[in-house]
């Protein structure tokens, strides 16, 4: 396991290099670094002393090993826009986009595994009809209308929740949390129930499909003959033989995760690194846009990696045969 | 794909009637429903001008007193609106028949776009295989492991950044084709290579290489029309999810200009007078969106399972 470990690392550091390099040549070539950095009375003498001395002049690997070392130590210049360090901003926004994400990724799970299993062991009764009819809604419809419509609902019509911030918020250290607050936890329920939407339905009818197949298999057959209580049956013979095909899916499904977030970052004004992406991607706040391309890249890398190891966690076949690759 | 009997001579629209495509249609009423749905939407769209009962924006026809009217009712001026007008005193029902002739043109184009790319490079790297196979794959992979609206979002920061400004505007729905289609092209590509791999080694791909026909031309000629049938569903389906990135970019103010507006853009107009109480400024683009990203993509759906030959 250690050795597929390392070589899934391997690959990984490649493709964060393959990262880094788009995102440093956007950084260097759109748009001039130097003339959005001087002031208008600057000469040509002054931004040439100023191009020399950010090592403009340099030859291109040179310069790209520099964005490599600097990116390392966290620094990925400063903001065209806002005229502080690009870390520092990413740095005060991300505790609201990890609670986000966090909390509807939670929600996805639990409901979907939930909603899948009894609509796949109640195959017949209404209740799990309308769900299915529900999910539908769910994949079809887009995640911005999704928003809208919970914030008609809840905001405008029944005003039971805000429709936008994240509510009052406390520090920790540099970590500002919105889960301590009353209006933090309200703030949070319509967008993670917004984010979690389409997660939800896809693991639902996978959890479902998969039942239904798993269901069937001689194995559950002997294990009702044997006597075994209902829920014993469904549950740790028949659940946990899903589990790999729902780990694939929600693995893969980062990256709809990461754009859903950056759309109900937008519909609900939740101050993460989402909308701060979108507002310098409208004025063209280049190290903004690179240093968030180079951190998705980062937590793609880190999430297949996690899911590559949870493989080995959930199915042991993997770990007996050391002939067996992996999915 | 359907063979046709030898036997007796048919008219063309009798083919068409006997087919197994026709018979599949027939009897799903999800496909003859979704199919009306699409079909009304898009020929709204394409008839605009003529159907539409004011033009939304021309401002000589805009007048402020209008603003603000109900669905269903007239104004103070005596101007009758459908589907109610917004804060300028447009009509809501013309600008959704514009909006989505804006969001057809793109959704179309960039699936166009984004079929042409992918067929062309899965038939070269399915045709070729070896070393240009593994590098166009790779880059599929990469592709399709990153989110479309990520990369459309970035491809449009770029261009916003190399654009001269004066451009911008003009460019912004060409930019737009640009960024959707092309990051959509790796499904075409990967479904493609597949078929033409297995096509390869047919032996009518054999016989025309013995004659000496040219690559390219067995490409074209032979192998393309015999792995056509899955791109249309791939097509089908894309265009659907085209619309639904044109009108989410749109809605996230990223996507064409405010002087031609698509549904994602009505969306995001209507949705800052939510909480003031004009709901159908908001809701009529919003049914309409849904309406017609729904209907295409059920009859894609419809399309998969009846080009499929182990379901029939």
């Amino acid at each position: 396991m250690l050795a597929f470990i390392f070589k899934r690392l391997g690959q990984s550091i490649i493709v964060m290099l393959a990262v880094a390099l788009i995102s440093f040549i956007m950084f260097r070539y759109v748009g001039d670094p130097v003339a959005s950095m001087v002031s208008q009375e600057a000469t040509i003498a002054d931004q040439e002393l100023l191009r020399e001395r950010l090592g403009l002049n340099d030859p291109f690997y040179v310069q790209f090993f520099r964005f490599i070392m600097n990116a390392l130590q966290g620094n990925f210049g400063i903001s065209y826009r806002l005229q502080t360090p690009v870390a520092d901003l990413i740095m005060s926004r991300l505790p609201a986009t990890i609670e986000l994400a966090l909390t509807s990724a939670t929600i996805a799970l639990i409901v979907g595994i939930v909603a899948g299993v009894f609509t796949a062991l109640n195959r017949k009764s209404p209740i799990a009809a309308g769900i299915m009819a529900f999910s539908l809604i769910g994949v079809s419809l887009p995640t911005f209308l999704i928003g809208i419509g919970l914030i008609y609902i809840f905001a405008v019509e029944l005003q039971w929740l805000p429709s936008f911030g994240r509510g009052q918020v406390v520090d920790l250290g540099w970590w500002r949390t919105g889960f301590l607050t009353e209006t933090g936890l309200r703030s949070l329920i319509l967008p993670a129930i917004t984010l979690s939407l389409f997660q939800m339905t896809l693991i639902m009818r996978l959890v479902r499909a998969e039942m239904l197949e798993v269901l069937r298999q001689d194995y559950i057959k002997f294990a009702r003959a044997r006597g075994l209580s209902k829920r014993a049956i469904n549950f740790s013979h028949a659940l946990k033989n899903t589990m790999v095909p729902v780990i694939t899916i929600a693995g893969l499904q980062l990256g709809s995760i990461i754009t859903g977030a950056l759309i109900t970052e937008t519909v609900f004004q939740w101050p993460g690194i989402g909308s701060l992406f979108l507002s310098s991607v409208a004025v063209v706040d280049v190290p903004v846009m690179a240093a968030y391309l180079i951190f998705v890249g980062f937590v793609f890398v880190i999430v297949n990696l996690i899911v590559d190891i949870l493989y080995y966690v959930v199915d042991p076949r993997l770990r007996v045969g050391g002939s067996s690759k992996g999915h | 794909m359907t063979d046709i009997t030898p036997s007796a001579p048919k008219g063309r629209f009798a083919k068409i009637i006997d087919s197994d495509i026709f018979f599949s249609y027939r009897t799903s009423p999800v496909a003859i429903v979704s199919s009306i749905v699409a079909a009304i939407l898009v020929l709204a769209a394409i008839f605009a001008p003529w159907i539409a009962p004011y033009d939304p924006f021309s401002p000589r026809t805009l007048n402020l007193m209008n603003g603000f009217t109900p669905p269903m009712s007239e104004s103070m001026l005596g101007a009758f609106f459908i589907f109610g007008s917004d804060h300028q005193g447009r009509d809501v029902f013309s600008a959704i028949l514009y909006g989505s002739r804006v969001s057809l043109l793109v959704g179309v184009s960039a699936v166009m776009f984004a079929m042409i790319l992918g067929v062309s490079l899965g038939l070269i790297a399915g045709f070729r295989g070896g070393l240009t196979d593994t590098v166009i794959m790779r880059i599929a992979d990469i592709q399709l492991s990153f989110p479309s609206i990520l990369i459309a979002l970035l491809i449009f920061g770029i261009a916003r950044g190399i654009l001269p400004p004066a451009q911008q505007e003009n460019m912004a729905i060409f930019v737009l084709i640009f960024a959707i289609g092309l990051s959509d092209w790796a499904q075409f590509a990967r479904t493609v290579r597949g078929s033409t791999m297995v096509e390869r080694q047919k032996d009518y791909v054999s016989a025309a290489r013995i004659i000496g026909v040219k690559p390219i031309f067995i490409l074209i000629r032979h192998i393309l029309p015999n792995v056509l049938g899955p791109v249309l569903v791939i097509g089908t389906i894309g265009l659907a999810l085209a619309i639904i990135a044109e009108a989410t970019l749109s809605f996230l103010g990223v996507g064409v200009p405010p002087t031609r507006p698509s549904l994602g853009t009505l969306i995001r107009i209507g949705q800052q007078f939510l909480f003031s109480g004009e709901w159908w400024i908001l809701f009529f683009p919003a049914i309409t969106l849904v309406l017609l990203a729904l209907s295409v993509n059920l009859l894609g759906d419809w399309l998969r399972d009846a080009l499929n030959p182990r379901l029939r």
